[in-house]
């Protein structure tokens, strides 16, 4: 019952991609009471996206890979205790006095009137995942460009085409996975762009051979591809969109290895859209509001530094999945169960636990996928030379209609430094995504060098937008409330 | 802010100036404050004497810098709820209008005539047209680079370089020595770092606050508007949280709700208690932003001295050692006329005004023993 005596959850975890499953039914499974907060209206993260039940449309095909182990996964979750917290956008989560944290939520965006929830925990699990890097190209906002994982996400969720000629560019493993799914439902892919050279992964032979899963994958993506007449072109990019009203054709250009554009290569593909993106960068807002200590990543982004247990640098908080460093669905899986077991053994006494021979291989497993992900994310690292494709009149900041030259200036002429002085000197990064799109690129233009690793994360201590109403509802997260009702929820376990 | 109204000043005069900061241009405080240049919640006293002519100096000021500092004279409007509240305000307006400062008196009915949106049920206020605004981090960018001084960006300085009599011959920074007869401590909420590593002292403390900012909107509100509660809050020296919402429009879109107040120490923990307040006073007073969505929020520590006074003038101990600190949160309001100040000081001219209730000596008494190299 709500209101009552508010005896907080074991673990409260947000994200409910397949870390934060995985994390949420193992700790279930080891007798811990478990909150499960997601800001989607369906589990599954960005993995296991699914057409809205109201398209009515079939079960999907081709962009559903690892089926079998989502459906175990939902199939332990319903055999479990959990009542997923769904359209919950966490925008904070802070220690309280004693030993819990409390998560901040607000819910109902999406209809009824919005309304703040608190959830407490004795520990904490953040699975936020990340987003998908962008760098900026001139002709980068013209309608029909779209970002890679974007264009993947729509086609999941809502089987839509971005376009029907779809060059599909960047820097990273997920285009060829794009490039095979919009081929796959229809699309005409000219080319696949790609910024760095694949022959790279080659002076990482060990963490190759231990990825027999990986290989595979990048198999069927390959033959996929192949079937499909769609063109790799290695060390080359997107230089230029051509198109007001709508994308008619693309400038591609070849790189030289730090990825400055080779005078003379120049060549015009016409196409409808452009799938474009650099990797992914973990979503680290909540944690870093905590406190909790990053790391900088070998694709030049930063990521939560955690221990062996998946714990990060504040004590009471664990992260699995794309959050420590960007490395796939298996990882993630396995990330999570790991610090589930890592999380029982703390709350209840157990160290036993993560000695266990089930902890024990999935420690092994992490390491070996981590240390793939790593060499993989060494590959894909933009080189320095990426700013030489701006222009003074690119924009940079698309909330906030900010140039290259804008910032340039407020670094050579005004004295900014970095990400923070550029922001407040131009308002690049102030508007409505709140730099979490241009962020990556204005980094690197105030450092003056295009691969370097910011040295810390920006600080976003709302994680995402909360009405004011919602915030002035706050201290009313204490008193009693029906789902239904208009004020604010405390959750307990007992709730759930 | 107040660093680069000091070069700017001294610039003028005549002198020779480096800036150094460890860090950005705006790094500090200053970015993470918000710009209003306010005389409506100043008592009668040094203070106020200080923003009237710092007032005049930005109105000065805003004429030879670009458009890009966003200065506007959109003036203040203080609401109180209840006729007590008036009452108070009433008083209080009344000294400040012998001290210079011109107040109108609103009736209730003509309130929405200033602010439509604000709530229907406020007891009347006063509107104080000297009060104006401008961003913060442009304004000293742009100040800095008008003031034609060398800048040295990136160099912390890590103590003061003295000839045998103790005086001061320049600066040791972590990338080399700069030599000058004079150094001005604008070092804000650092400040009393800064006067240690000089072998002086100075008892600086942060006062944290924290802003909201919200989605960009058109112009739902007009002038910087307050609770009466407000002066009571910026003049009271306790440590515990203080809020009182000051609401107001910004030429980008956003609207800003600050700022709370807190001696915590430098700890940018996000406290959902100050969120909380804030937002219901600013709801309060403006219901129509109940629907709208903060989509930010950040904290500064503003450079707080015991007496709510800056500390502008000599030091005690170290000659040739002058602070322009400790301006807590007026120090965008008050650079102006601090850099003037400090430029008169070093070029032996008359002060515009009297610096006595300013003096870094004033914390003498007040202080036990003092151990540095010059010690006397
Ligand atoms: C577009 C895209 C396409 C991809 N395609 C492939 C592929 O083809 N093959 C492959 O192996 N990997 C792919 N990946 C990577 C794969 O999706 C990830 O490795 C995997 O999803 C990681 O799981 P996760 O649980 O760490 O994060 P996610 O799956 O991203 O889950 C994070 C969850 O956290 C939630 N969340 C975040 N912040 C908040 C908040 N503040 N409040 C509430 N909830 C929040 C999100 O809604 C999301 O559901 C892709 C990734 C992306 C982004
Ligand atoms: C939330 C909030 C709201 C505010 N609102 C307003 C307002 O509306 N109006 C107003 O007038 N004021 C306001 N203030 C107060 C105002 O921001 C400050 O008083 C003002 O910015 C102080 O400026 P400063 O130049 O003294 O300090 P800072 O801007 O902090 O500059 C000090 C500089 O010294 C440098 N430094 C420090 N130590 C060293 C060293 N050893 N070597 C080299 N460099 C060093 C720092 O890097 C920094 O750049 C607000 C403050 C806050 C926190």
């Amino acid at each position: 019952m709500p209101g009552s005596a508010t005896e907080p959850y074991d673990l409260a975890v947000i994200g409910a991609g397949c870390a934060g499953l995985a994390g949420a039914v193992a700790a279930s499974e080891q007798g811990l009471t478990v909150a499960l907060l997601d800001a989607s209206a369906q589990i599954g993260g960005q993995f296991h996206r699914h057409p809205a039940p109201a398209l009515g449309a079939a079960r999907p095909r081709a962009p559903h890979h690892d089926e079998a182990a989502f459906d175990g996964l939902r199939r332990r979750l319903e055999a479990s205790d959990i009542a997923p917290l769904l359209g919950h956008h966490v925008w904070s989560v802070v220690r309280e006095s004693g030993e819990s944290w409390a998560v901040h939520a607000t819910t109902g965006a999406d209809g009824e009137e919005e309304r703040p929830v608190r959830v407490r925990a004795r520990a904490l699990l953040l699975a936020t995942g990340a987003s998908e890097r962008q760098l900026p190209f001139p002709g980068w906002t013209v309608p029909g460009v779209v970002g890679a994982g974007g264009a993947q996400a729509m086609l999941k969720s809502g089987l839509v085409l971005p376009g029907r000629r779809v060059v599909v560019a960047g820097s990273g493993p997920l285009l060829l996975a794009v490039a095979s799914s919009l081929a796959a439902a229809g699309a005409r892919v000219p080319a696949v762009v790609e910024a760095s050279g694949y022959l790279r992964y080659a002076r990482h032979p060990h963490a190759l051979a231990a990825n027999p899963g990986k290989l595979a994958e990048a198999a069927v993506h390959g033959s996929a591809l192949l079937r499909h007449r769609v063109r790799l072109r290695t060390r080359s990019a997107v230089t230029a969109v051509h198109g007001t009203e709508r994308v008619e054709a693309v400038t591609v250009s070849r790189l030289d290895t730090r990825w400055r554009p080779v005078p003379g290569t120049d060549r015009r593909v016409p196409c409808d859209a452009l799938a474009v993106g650099h990797g992914l960068v973990p979503q680290l807002d909540l944690a870093t509001s905590l406190g909790c200590a990053t790391r900088p990543t070998p694709d030049a982004t930063r990521a939560l530094a955690l221990d062996d247990l998946q714990e990060t640098s504040v004590p009471g908080v664990w992260s699995a999945g794309e959050t420590g460093g960007v490395g796939g669905a298996q990882l993630a899986c396995t990330e999570g169960e790991l610090a589930a077991l890592a999380v029982a053994a703390r709350l209840r006494g157990r160290p036993a636990l993560t000695g266990s021979r089930r902890a024990l291989t999935l420690r092994r497993r992490r390491d070996r996928m981590r240390a793939f992900a790593d060499a993989m994310a060494a590959a894909h690292a933009p080189g320095p030379g990426w700013t030489r494709w701006l222009t003074d009149d690119t924009d940079v900041c698309r909330c906030e209609e900010v140039t290259v030259g804008g910032i340039r200036e407020a670094v050579t002429d005004f004295g900014a430094r970095d990400a923070r002085t550029v922001k407040l000197l131009t308002r690049a990064g102030m508007g409505w995504c709140q730099g979490r799109v241009c962020g990556a690129a204005v980094a690197c233009l105030a450092a003056d060098g295009g691969g370097a690793v910011p040295s810390s994360t920006d600080r976003r201590p709302l994680a995402v937008p909360v009405p004011l109403g919602v915030l002035a509802a706050l201290d009313e997260a204490g008193e009693a409330g029906e789902p239904g009702d208009t004020r604010a929820r405390c959750l307990t376990p007992r709730d759930a | 802010m107040v660093g680069a109204a000091c070069a700017y000043y001294a610039g003028l005069a005549g002198l020779s100036v480096t800036v150094v900061d460890r860090g950005a241009v705006a790094g500090g405080t200053t970015g993470a404050g918000e710009g209003n240049l306010l005389v409506s919640d100043k008592e009668p006293g040094p203070e106020l004497e200080l923003a009237l002519l710092s007032a005049r100096l930005w109105r000065e000021l805003a004429k030879s810098l670009p458009p890009r500092i966003e200065y506007e004279t959109k003036g203040g409007l203080v609401v109180a709820s209840g006729p007590a509240g008036m009452a108070a305000l009433r008083d209080f307006a009344a000294g400040q209008e012998r001290a210079g400062v011109e107040a109108h008196e609103i009736t209730p009915d003509r309130l929405t005539d200033l602010e439509p949106h604000l709530a229907p049920d406020l007891a009347g206020g006063f509107h104080y047209p000297q009060d104006a605004q401008v961003q913060p981090a442009l304004a000293a960018a742009h100040l800095l680079r008008a003031s034609d001084a060398q800048v040295r960006l990136g160099a912390e300085v890590t103590s003061l370089l003295a000839g045998p009599d103790g005086r001061v011959t320049g600066v040791r920074t972590a990338t080399g020595v700069l030599h000058a007869p004079h150094v001005v401590n604008a070092a804000g909420v650092w400040g009393g770092e800064l006067a240690r590593r000089a072998g002086s002292d100075l008892p600086v403390l942060p006062r944290r606050g924290f802003v909201l900012v919200t989605e960009p909107l058109p112009r739902v509100v007009r002038h910087k508007v307050y609770a009466a509660d407000y002066v009571a809050d910026v003049a009271n020296g306790s440590a515990a949280l203080q809020t009182s919402a000051v609401v107001e429009g910004t030429a980008a879109g956003p609207v800003l709700i600050g700022a709370s107040r807190e001696r915590v120490g430098f700890d940018r923990g996000l406290s959902t208690e100050v969120l909380r307040r804030l937002a219901a006073q600013a709801t309060a007073l403006f219901p129509v932003l109940a629907g709208v969505r903060a989509i930010r929020t950040y904290a500064g520590f503003r450079p707080y001295l015991p007496d709510h006074l800056p500390a502008i003038g000599p030091d005690p101990h170290v000659p040739g050692l002058l602070h322009a600190c400790g301006h807590e949160g007026a120090g965008i309001g008050l650079a102006p006329a601090t850099g003037l100040l400090v430029a008169q000081l070093l070029t032996g001219e008359q002060p515009h005004m009297d610096i006595g209730p300013f003096h870094p000596r004033r914390f003498e008494a007040s202080r036990g023993t003092r151990s540095g190299p010059h010690l006397s």
